[in-house]
C-alpha cells in the first residue's frame, strides 16, 4: 500500500478494489478525500493511506435528465435520468457520486438533503475500458 | 490590509457587439469584425486603430469548438493590428472579463495608453451534444465528471442546497427567467428576445398548424411548471432555466485615464476590480454562495471605495438561473437567503429599486462563454450613457457593476464603472 503514490490514479486504482481511501498528512494531520499529494496547510507530503466508513450524508443534489456522453453510453437518458450528489462522509471530506436506490420520478418529495447513505461501486465497459465508480445507496 | 490599487486609472470608451445567436458560416474572426465596426462607431470623437497598442481577447475554446488554437494573433491581423502584442486569455465563462482585467492592469502599469479587449466564441459548428461536452472539460474531468456531472447538474446541486437552507422554490427560479426575458425583449442583440408569454403563443400556434391538440397554460409560471413545455435538464434546472449555446463577439476599447477625453466627453472610469478563484464544488464548505465572488466583490468594492447601495445597474452572470439568485447575495445587494424573497418581490426587474439583468442577462441576450463578461461591459456601458434605447434603467446612472463567473464559480472577475459627468 505504501508505495502507491497519494493522487486520482491511485484513488481510482483502489476504487476499483472496491476500498474507498483518502490520505492523512502526518504533519498537520489534515484528512484528503479524495487523496492530495501534498497538504496544503503544512505543505508536507508525508501522507498515509486511510480508509474511510463508506457513511455520509447528501448535503446536495441533482437528478439528471440530459446526460454526458459518458452517461449515455453507460444506459442513461431523459427516460432514464439519474440522481448525482455531493456526500458529506462521516470522516468530514465530501465527494460527488452517483446516488442510487432513489426514487427519481419526483426529486423534490422523494429526495432530501440529509439522507443517509452508504459507498458502494458501480462496474462500466469491458476489458481494458473496464472502470470502477463510486456511488452511493440510500441506508434503509 | 491596505487596499492594493493601480498605480494609474483606466477609462472605457468604446464598447461595442455582435448580436448573440447561433450564425452559421461565420467564424469567430468574421464575428470580432463586427463588434469591432461597432466599436469604432461607439468611440464618440472618433480614433484611429492605428493607436492601439495591445490587444486581449477571451476565448473559452476556439480549440475545441473550431478546431483553432491560439486565436490572438489570428483576430490581430482580421483587424490589421499586428504587429502589436495580441495575447488570449483563458478563464472558461469568464475569460473575457479577465481579458478586461489583464487589459485594465496593461494600462495600469503604464506598458500602453490604448488597449482593444475582445470576447468571441462560436460554438453552434459542433452539434449540441459535442458542445455539452467541450463545455464539461471545464467541470472537474477527474472527480465531478466520472459522478455524471454536467454544468446544469453543478448548479442544480447550488439550487438544491439552496432551497433546503432558505425555503426558496422552483418557482423562485422560473421568476428570474420571466422577469430576464421580460427584460431581453427590449435587446435587439438578444438571442432569445421573447417574453415567455409570446412564447407559449407560438407554442400554441405551432401546434394548431400541425393538426394537433392545442396546449392551453393559465400564466407564464403555469407554462415554465409544465414538464412537456418546459422539460427538466437538471432538476431542479429546467429547460428555461438554463442559458442557450450562442455565437457572439465583443470588443470594448480601453485607454490611460488622462487622455480619455480625446476619445469621448462621456468615459466610463473603471473604478472597481476584483479577482477570486475557489475549489470545485465538492470541497467547498458551502454551496448557497459562490466564494470566488464573495472574494472579487470585495475586492471591486474596496478599490472602488463604494459599497453595494450605490450601484444603479449591474449585470450578473445568470448561467443558471440560481446564478442570478446567488450573485445578488454575494454582491450584497440582499442578505444571504433573502434574495429569492426580493425576486419574488419584483425588487429586480428593470423599473425596480435594483436592477438586475436590464439586457435580458445571459438567460435570454445569449452566452457565447468567451464573450460574455465583455458583453455584460457593453450593456453597463449603454445604461450609464443614457443610450440603452426601450430598455433604459430610469435615474442617474453614475456607477455600475459587472459580475462574471467562470465554471461552476471556481472563478469570479466583477468590474465597477463611473461616469463622471
Amino acid at each position: 500500500m505504501s508505495e502507491l503514490p497519494f493522487n486520482s490514479t491511485s484513488y481510482y486504482h483502489l476504487l476499483s478494489e472496491h476500498k474507498l481511501m483518502g490520505c492523512r498528512n502526518k504533519t498537520s494531520g489534515k484528512f484528503y478525500l479524495p487523496p492530495r499529494p501534498m497538504c496544503t496547510t503544512s505543505y508536507s507530503s508525508d501522507m498515509e493511506w486511510e480508509q474511510v466508513s463508506g457513511k455520509g450524508e447528501i448535503i446536495a443534489f441533482t437528478v439528471i435528465t440530459v446526460a454526458p456522453t459518458h452517461m449515455i453510453e453507460a444506459g442513461y437518458s431523459r427516460e432514464n435520468p439519474y440522481c448525482a450528489a455531493i456526500v458529506r462522509l462521516q470522516e468530514g471530506p465530501a465527494i460527488s457520486a452517483q446516488i442510487l436506490g432513489v426514487d427519481l420520478s419526483m426529486p423534490e418529495e422523494a429526495i432530501k438533503i440529509g439522507t443517509p447513505v452508504q459507498a458502494t461501486f458501480i462496474e462500466r465497459g469491458e476489458g481494458p475500458a473496464k472502470r470502477t465508480y463510486l456511488a452511493f445507496e440510500v441506508v434503509q | 490590509m491596505a487596499v492594493k490599487k493601480l498605480k494609474r486609472g483606466v477609462a472605457l470608451v468604446g464598447a461595442g457587439m455582435t448580436p448573440f445567436g447561433t450564425f452559421p458560416g461565420l467564424n469567430t474572426r468574421d464575428l470580432f469584425v463586427q463588434a469591432f465596426q461597432e466599436m469604432r462607431a461607439s468611440v464618440d470623437k472618433g480614433f484611429d486603430p492605428k493607436d492601439i497598442e495591445a490587444l486581449v481577447i477571451g476565448n473559452y475554446s476556439s480549440t475545441m469548438f473550431e478546431g483553432q488554437n491560439f486565436m490572438a494573433p489570428y483576430v490581430a491581423d482580421a483587424v490589421g493590428l499586428t504587429p502589436i502584442p495580441a495575447s488570449r486569455v483563458e478563464c472558461a465563462c469568464a475569460s473575457s472579463g479577465l481579458a478586461l482585467r489583464q487589459a485594465i492592469m496593461t494600462i495600469g502599469s503604464g506598458l500602453a495608453d490604448v488597449v482593444l479587449v475582445g470576447g468571441l466564441e462560436k460554438e453552434s459548428d459542433l452539434p449540441i451534444a459535442r458542445v455539452t461536452d467541450v463545455l464539461a472539460t471545464a467541470s472537474d474531468s477527474i472527480y465531478e465528471n466520472p459522478a455524471g456531472f454536467t454544468f446544469p447538474g453543478l448548479y442544480a446541486l447550488l439550487a438544491t442546497a439552496y432551497m433546503h437552507r432558505y425555503g426558496a422554490t422552483p418557482e423562485t427560479f422560473m421568476r428570474i427567467a420571466i422577469k430576464n426575458h421580460e427584460n431581453g425583449v427590449l435587446n435587439p442583440k438578444a438571442q432569445f428576445g421573447a417574453r415567455i408569454a409570446d412564447i407559449m403563443v407560438s407554442k400554441q400556434k405551432a401546434a394548431a398548424k400541425r393538426g394537433k391538440p392545442v396546449p392551453q397554460w393559465d400564466s407564464e409560471l403555469d407554462f415554465l411548471k409544465d414538464d412537456q413545455a418546459n422539460p427538466a435538464i437538471a432538476w431542479p434546472m429546467r429547460l428555461f432555466d438554463c442559458s442557450p449555446v450562442s455565437d457572439g463577439a465583443v470588443s470594448l476599447l480601453l485607454v490611460a485615464e488622462e487622455i480619455a477625453s480625446s476619445f469621448t466627453d462621456k468615459p466610463l472610469h473603471i473604478i472597481g476590480y476584483g479577482q477570486g478563484s475557489d475549489v470545485p464544488t465538492y470541497e467547498r464548505e458551502s454551496l448557497t454562495t459562490i466564494k470566488a465572488a464573495r472574494i472579487a466583490a470585495e475586492q471591486a468594492y474596496a478599490t472602488a471605495g463604494v459599497t453595494p447601495k450605490d450601484i444603479k445597474v449591474c449585470e450578473v452572470h445568470d448561467c443558471f438561473t440560481i446564478a442570478e439568485l446567488i450573485a445578488i447575495e454575494d454582491l450584497g445587494f440582499f442578505k444571504p437567503g433573502e434574495g429569492y424573497k426580493a425576486i419574488e418581490e419584483g425588487l429586480t426587474s428593470r423599473l425596480g429599486p435594483r436592477p438586475i439583468n436590464s439586457s435580458g442577462g445571459l438567460k435570454s441576450k445569449g452566452h457565447p462563454v468567451g464573450a460574455t463578461g465583455a458583453g455584460q461591459v457593453v450593456e453597463v456601458f449603454k445604461q450609464m450613457r443614457g443610450e440603452a434605447g426601450p430598455r433604459q434603467v430610469p435615474g442617474d446612472l453614475n456607477l455600475g457593476l459587472t459580475h462574471n463567473l467562470g465554471g461552476s464559480g471556481m472563478a469570479a472577475i466583477v468590474h465597477i464603472f463611473e461616469r463622471r459627468q
